[in-house]
């Protein structure tokens, strides 16, 4: 008697245990979004920093770009491939987004699957959002 | 058990040493590796440079008309919020009533006896009682609001001006306390609503924020001169305060000056021509 339930009992936790596996079986899962490459960004073909790199510590060098500007002035940035950039998120066509020309299909893309909310846009603007405001 | 010699300890000790002083040299060369990396940063070529930034304003040359077209200049480009523009309902459609006292400003017109309050003479020449007076951040030798500021959100640049990192300050308004020209405004509320033309070169600020002037620094870094200086019709001059053959030197030397609350130590950078 006292087996059975044991059994049925321990079936029960390792089917709970287990659940994520489990349900990631039986429903279908979308695969990471990749972000889009559009205009001058994908005729350009090398970021700022390597590929892989970029993906893995874009916030920091952000956070890195932001000092240097904000505190020291320094606003150009000398890339590894020898291309010269504007320090800056979203001003003039040596920026970040005077190449990745479209917010939503490049960094909304990944933060919003990773829902990951970064508060630049409070204050950072976009071009074409207050172009299309207008 | 097992003994050991003073021999083997020493050499073991010897060892341990070794790897503690190579620990510090791969730190060295991590140092270094640092170094070379802040060397892939410069300021734009054709950036306007000096020692320590001041401005000169000649009160002869303001007018009421000047003046508003320089406050204007100053915070459109800058994307000010106005609390009088109307609200788009549509697209900010929670926006609360608006209270006037919570305005913000970066340059305004003042009275003499509110921009100079220790100045006040019994007979005070009669023009003095109306003229405009442009009053803005004095970017202070000795700011006061950069030791009020506990995240070292608004601090001094090398070039003298008294400058925010919006995305450190905390909104805590020591430095507005601490500032005697209230040159400073907190943003109690988004200001986006209340921009009617946001410029997109400039970002706009976010609620809990402190700010104020920077005097141009995103324009002096591609070599223009600051909005006001532009709009001012030659009231306005800035440069070097510390290059004796400068131009605002020369007007210095040979015009008289005040300055505000000077009194209080703070040595501001904005001269008055009187």
């Amino acid at each position: 008697m006292n087996k059975s339930i044991i059994i049925t009992g321990l079936l029960i936790f390792v089917l709970a245990v287990l659940s994520p596996f489990w349900f990631n079986f039986i429903t279908t899962t979308e695969a990471a979004p990749e972000p889009e490459l559009l205009g001058k960004a994908k005729d350009a073909e090398k970021c700022v920093l390597d590929k892989y790199d970029m993906r893995a510590n874009h916030m920091s060098l952000l956070d890195e770009w932001r000092d240097s500007v904000v505190r020291d002035a320094d606003r150009q940035y000398k890339a590894a491939n020898g291309n010269m950039f504007n320090m800056s998120l979203s001003t003039g066509e040596k920026s970040c987004l005077g190449c990745h020309e479209d917010k939503t299909k490049f960094c909304d893309k990944c933060h919003t699957y990773t829902s990951v909310d970064p508060y630049c846009w409070e204050c950072h603007t976009n071009p074409k959002d207050l172009a299309q405001g207008d | 058990m097992m003994k050991k010699s003073k021999r083997s300890f020493l050499k073991v000790a010897g060892i341990a040493a070794m790897g503690l002083g190579a620990s510090s040299a791969i730190n060295f060369a991590s140092s270094d590796a640092q170094v070379s990396t802040h060397k892939k940063k410069a300021k734009n070529k054709e950036a306007l440079s000096a020692h320590r930034w001041g401005m000169v304003i000649d009160t002869n040359k303001i007018t009421h008309e000047i003046v508003e077209n320089i406050v204007e200049a100053c915070h459109k480009e800058h994307n000010v919020p106005d609390f009088n523009h109307e609200v788009d309902t549509k697209k900010y459609p929670k926006t609360r009533a608006v209270n006037h006292k919570q305005e913000i400003k970066w340059i305004w017109e003042e009275h003499f006896h509110y921009a100079f309050p220790d100045k006040e003479d019994e007979f005070l020449a009669e023009r003095f009682h109306d003229l405009p007076f442009l009053v803005v951040c004095n970017h202070c030798k000795n700011a006061p609001c950069t030791k009020a500021c506990p995240t070292q959100a608004t601090f001094k640049r090398e070039d003298g001006i008294v400058i925010m990192d919006y995305h450190r300050c905390i909104g805590c308004r020591f430095c507005m306390a601490a500032c005697p020209f209230g040159a400073r405004s907190f943003n109690f509320r988004d200001p986006r609503p209340f921009i009617e033309d946001t410029v997109p070169q400039f970002p706009t600020r976010t609620k809990g924020v402190v700010e104020k002037c920077n005097f141009c620094a995103e324009r002096l870094a591609l070599g223009k001169q600051p909005h006001c200086v532009e709009a001012s019709h030659g009231a306005i001059v800035v440069g070097d305060l510390e290059n004796p053959e400068s131009e605002i030197r020369e007007l210095l030397s040979e015009h008289y000056t005040i300055r505000r609350k000077q009194s209080l130590g703070t040595e501001p950078s904005v001269y008055y021509i009187m």
